[in-house]
């Protein structure tokens, strides 16, 4: 008991004390993230800027002349290209027939709804590129959609459809039915009631999907890696390493402002629906 | 959305809003139920079949796959590379994603939980932006980070000649995912921890909790559920992540190959599709394994809401 | 012509619950007739179902003669406003009011001008090029309406009509829902769980519990005789009075009281039959001191409600609840229950004084087994309004 006052009399001073030393051990560790984070980055910042690019990252002594090497190189500004065509081709494909598979789930009770919502999450989650690049391989052999675009679109879009269609249906499911049930009693037919009110009232989801879509498409190496054989028609990612491990020294110029030019989509995407949504991603949205 | 607060109309919703009928409602079901079926379930479902063979990607056994039953599982279980990999991608989902994603995206979402302003913004911005930048990408990035000569982290450190990649690939690949990852834990507690209410936070100061007994008494109880799902579901994706390949390939002599960078090296690299598939199959059991724990977790957790 | 006739209207949902249960109902043209139950009674199916949302399981719906149980909501030329108003947000005011006539195919310079016209009747003629997130509950109230005029419907529907209004506002939108109404004619039937708002709106209420209709009428006629306990429970702002009673010859025995059998009593019943005595406390006069054939009792609590006040004694006796229908048969005598009586400013008595009750004439009713036994003999006939009656 003694002991125990005794230690509690010092405390006072050693309060204020702990409180300095744990902001400061919080602004250390603060500091140290974003270092941590930081440091990988800065070389993008930097290199596609330098006029003599290491991969060392440095103040740069700027010059644009960089971005000239990627109109030298074959493939780069095609790869961006196609990078577009695939994610769009996704996107919208992903977008549609989730929206329609959504909205028939969030409205009309479709025997074994429950049970196929389940066994769709169940799947998503289990069933990714990784786990399965041997029988999509071969699928994608039988099919003739080696060396396809279609291919990788398609397979992209199997991938994605389960989680968006979760994601729409959590978002018509809040949409009330009073405006669809209005519309019809004025005498409006399904297909309208789709077009004049349905789609304008659930299209900030539905941009959620799409947006969530190129990114995952933006960003994946895999599928197009195991499915697409020549360069022509490899997206950014394939290109972006076949660039740094294909034999001989790298081109540090177009490796530096391939990767930034890359890069930028997203992050704009980004910049754009945090400022505009918040970024607020529910759990599972990114594969 | 709208505005005003919408009573809930009637005790049973009413199905079929817009009048669309049963033949059309499924009609909008089919096409991505297709998809699905033909890219999800399919090749899930091949797995199975494909791992019970002997198929090849060329050769003899290319033409005329037979079944082999068992052997391929056999085989593996009695293949060093096999448990090696297997023990590499359990070092890889423990340290990148249970204490490195799950643990760093804690701490700094509990460093962050009552601050606003430029430093949240700035440390949130760059831990999202190593999340969202393509893979390919970033990977180069941490080649060009932690290279042997010209490296920026020996330049900073003043060890040039440190062979990061080569001396030390599953502590390189381990970081790389933790960098790569954290934004998804550090976003999760964030909102997790919002829903801790101050005034329990306050008590426990008054009552002179340090900030250990006050994470272990007060936070720790009421983010519980946040903590499961996080783990679990980032377990999920570091267990299928293909990203390390893009760095290490799986090298040196096989010291950084995680299961996923196995199966592409042995079935499409190596040609030995039925091998590969079974290994597949292993991984989508475990997958499987975790996705059912969450869903029930999850199940629960609706229950008691 | 555009009267409405539901014949043996049923509506079963999946899983069995029963929302409408062989429902007989006609509302003449013109009229504006009030649904009005607690929730989960039906009436908001009964007008889904006259609207076309949903499918009844048997009987029929006509809607000016015509035969509309098959037909799709959009072929039965009603409108209906919902209780959210469902004003679609991504369009303008002008653009929600035209609506309907967007459908119709009308061409949209006519349109345009057609919705203007509906709104400036609506005294919204500032408001057409915003949207519905700008606008106040009662010009939203008024937009959906509006919208609901535009296509020249022969019925309209209104679910909860002024739910979403806050008080003061819902008092103004009343009598302007009602001075429309008027002036434009059309049968319209709204569905309410507000008895004031039923009393005070329609020119008839239809009071429904369980998918059924327990009693159509005036709003003066479900008021002053209800035909049942339910009914008597339901409407009014304080329920009526319910005491158990006994019939001794051409008295009754209530509350330790003795009372004369109340008009059309007489013949109706028996001697010694035990009966439950409906009396309203609007229609009880309060005297302090002793009056023949009043109910008598201990003050027990005064409540102030403005010009009012509610006063309730203390009497011997037992109550029957209103929601109990059963009646109360076992034997009686032994408890206390309060008799409520309404007191004009002026002649509040205090908690502690004895009062008396005195029924006023012609208002007593008796009920065996939650129904009315005294029929409408020899009361006179309830507000003669030509547009009421069919």
């Amino acid at each position: 008991m003694t002991t125990d006052t005794a230690t509690v009399e010092p405390t006072r001073p050693t309060v204020a004390v702990r409180h300095v030393l744990a902001r400061i051990g919080r602004y250390t560790f603060l500091c140290a993230v974003l270092a941590f984070f930081a440091l990988p980055l800065l070389w993008l910042a930097t290199a596609p800027f330098d006029d003599t690019p290491t991969v060392t990252a440095s103040l740069p002594r700027f010059t644009l002349d960089n971005f000239r090497a990627l109109l030298d190189n074959p493939y780069a500004l095609g790869s961006l290209l196609n990078s577009v065509y695939l994610a769009a081709g996704t996107a919208a494909l992903v977008v549609t027939f989730a929206a329609l598979a959504a909205y028939a789930l969030s409205r009309v009770r479709v025997p074994g709804r429950d049970a196929l919502l389940y066994g769709l999450l169940l799947l998503s989650s289990i069933v990714t590129g990784t786990a399965t690049m041997v029988p999509l391989f071969e699928l994608a052999f039988r099919l003739n959609l080696i060396d396809s675009r279609l291919g990788v679109i398609l397979i992209l879009s199997g991938g994605l459809l389960p989680a968006a269609i979760f994601i729409l249906k959590d978002f018509m499911d809040s949409t009330p039915t009073s405006y669809e049930e209005s519309a019809r009693v004025f005498g409006a037919s399904p297909l309208q009631i789709m077009r004049h009110i349905v789609v304008p009232l659930v299209r900030p989801g539905l941009a959620t999907v799409g947006v969530w879509a190129v990114a995952n498409v933006w960003g994946n190496f895999l599928v197009p890696f195991l499915l697409l054989r020549g360069p022509d028609k490899a997206p950014a990612a394939v290109i972006m390493y076949t660039l740094y491990t294909e034999g001989g020294q790298a081109d540090l110029r177009l490796l530096s402002t391939f990767s930034l030019l890359y890069s930028l989509p997203v992050a704009l995407m980004f910049v754009f629906v945090s400022s505009r949504y918040g970024f607020r991603f529910h759990g599972g949205i990114k594969r | 959305m709208v505005e005003g607060a919408r009573p809930v109309t009637g005790a049973s919703p009413a199905p079929d809003a817009a009048g669309l009928g049963r033949a059309r409602a499924t009609g909008f079901l089919v096409p991505a139920m297709v998809l699905i079926l033909v890219f999800l379930v399919v090749p899930a479902a091949w797995t199975i079949y494909l791992g019970v063979t002997n198929y090849r990607l060329t050769g003899l056994a290319a033409a005329h796959p037979e079944v082999v039953g068992l052997d391929n599982y056999t085989r593996a279980l009695g293949d060093e590379r096999f448990r090696t990999s297997l023990l590499l991608t359990l070092q890889f989902v423990l340290g990148s994603a249970v204490i490195g994603q799950a643990g760093l995206g804690f701490a700094i979402a509990f460093a962050l939980r009552d601050r606003r302003g430029p430093l949240r913004r700035v440390v949130e911005g760059f831990v999202l932006l190593s999340w969202i930048l393509p893979s390919s990408v970033v990977a180069f990035l941490w080649i060009a980070l932690l290279d042997r000569d010209a490296g920026t982290l020996n330049a900073l450190l003043g060890i040039p000649g440190t062979a990061w990649l080569l001396d030390h690939p599953m502590l390189s690949i381990i970081v790389f995912n933790t960098w790569r990852g954290t934004a998804f834990s550090m976003m999760l507690y964030a909102a997790a921890l919002e829903n801790v209410p101050r005034s329990h936070l306050e008590t426990a100061r008054l009552a002179g909790a340090s900030t250990w007994q006050q994470l272990r008494d007060v936070v720790f109880p009421r983010i519980r559920g946040h903590v499961l799902t996080n783990l679990l579901l980032i377990s999920l994706w570091t267990f299928n992540d293909f990203a390390p390949f893009l760095i290490t390939a799986g090298g040196p002599e096989q010291r950084s190959e995680i299961l996923p960078v196995y199966v592409y090296k042995v079935a499409l690299s190596g040609g030995e599709l039925g091998f590969g598939a079974a290994i597949s199959f292993v991984m989508l059991l475990i997958n499987l394994v975790i996705a059912l724990v969450y869903l029930r977790m999850l199940g629960r957790r609706k229950e008691s809401a | 012509m555009s009267a409405i006739t539901m014949r043996e209207l049923t509506k079963v949902y999946p899983g069995g619950v029963r929302a409408l249960d062989a429902l007989d109902l006609e509302i003449a043209d013109g009229e504006f007739f009030a649904l009005l139950g607690p929730s989960g009674c039906g009436k908001t199916t009964l007008l889904r179902t006259i609207a076309g949302l949903e499918v009844a399981s048997a009987g029929s719906v006509r809607i000016g003669g015509r035969d509309v149980t098959n037909l799709p909501p959009g072929k039965r030329d009603v409108a209906m406003v919902f209780q959210d108003y469902a004003l679609f947000p991504h369009m303008t005011v002008r653009d929600n009011i035209a609506y309907p006539l967007r459908i119709k195919k009308v061409d949209r310079r006519s349109r345009g001008s057609k919705a203007a016209d509906t709104a400036d009747e609506l005294g919204l003629s500032g408001l057409l090029e915003r949207r519905p997130g700008q606008l106040s509950g009662g010009q939203q109230q008024r937009v959906a309406l509006a919208r609901a005029m535009a296509c020249h419907p022969q019925v309209f529907l209104l679910d909860e009509p002024l739910s979403n209004l806050d008080a003061r506002l819902r008092l103004e939108a009343r009598t302007f829902l009602k001075r429309l109404q008027r002036e434009l004619g059309v049968t319209t039937v709204f569905v309410t769980h507000d008895q004031a708002e039923a009393l005070a709106l329609a020119d008839r209420i239809a009071v429904m519990e369980g998918g059924r209709i327990r009693q159509v009428g005036t709003p003066t006629e479900v008021f002053r005789r209800p035909a049942n306990t339910f009914v008597a429970g339901f409407i009014g702002s304080t329920p009526m009075n319910l005491i158990d009673a006994r019939v001794h010859g051409d008295e009754l025995a209530v509350a330790g009281a003795r009372l004369p059998l109340p008009d059309g009593a007489p013949g109706q019943v028996s001697d010694g039959e035990r009966l439950v005595y409906g009396i309203r406390p609007e229609y009880l006069d309060y005297s302090p001191t002793a009056v023949p054939g009043a109910l008598t009792g201990e003050v027990v609590v005064v409540e102030n409600l403005g010009s009012v006040s509610l006063v309730s004694l203390d009497v011997p006796g037992d109550h029957a609840g209103a929601s109990d229908e059963a009646g109360a048969g076992d034997d009686s005598g032994a408890g206390r229950t309060s008799v409520q009586v309404v007191v004009p400013e002026g002649g509040e008595p205090e908690p502690g004084d004895t009062g008396w009750a005195v029924p006023r004439p012609g208002r007593s009713l008796l009920y065996r087994d939650g129904n009315l036994v005294t029929a409408a003999a020899g009361v006179p006939a309830p507000r003669a309004d030509a547009t009421v009656r069919s």
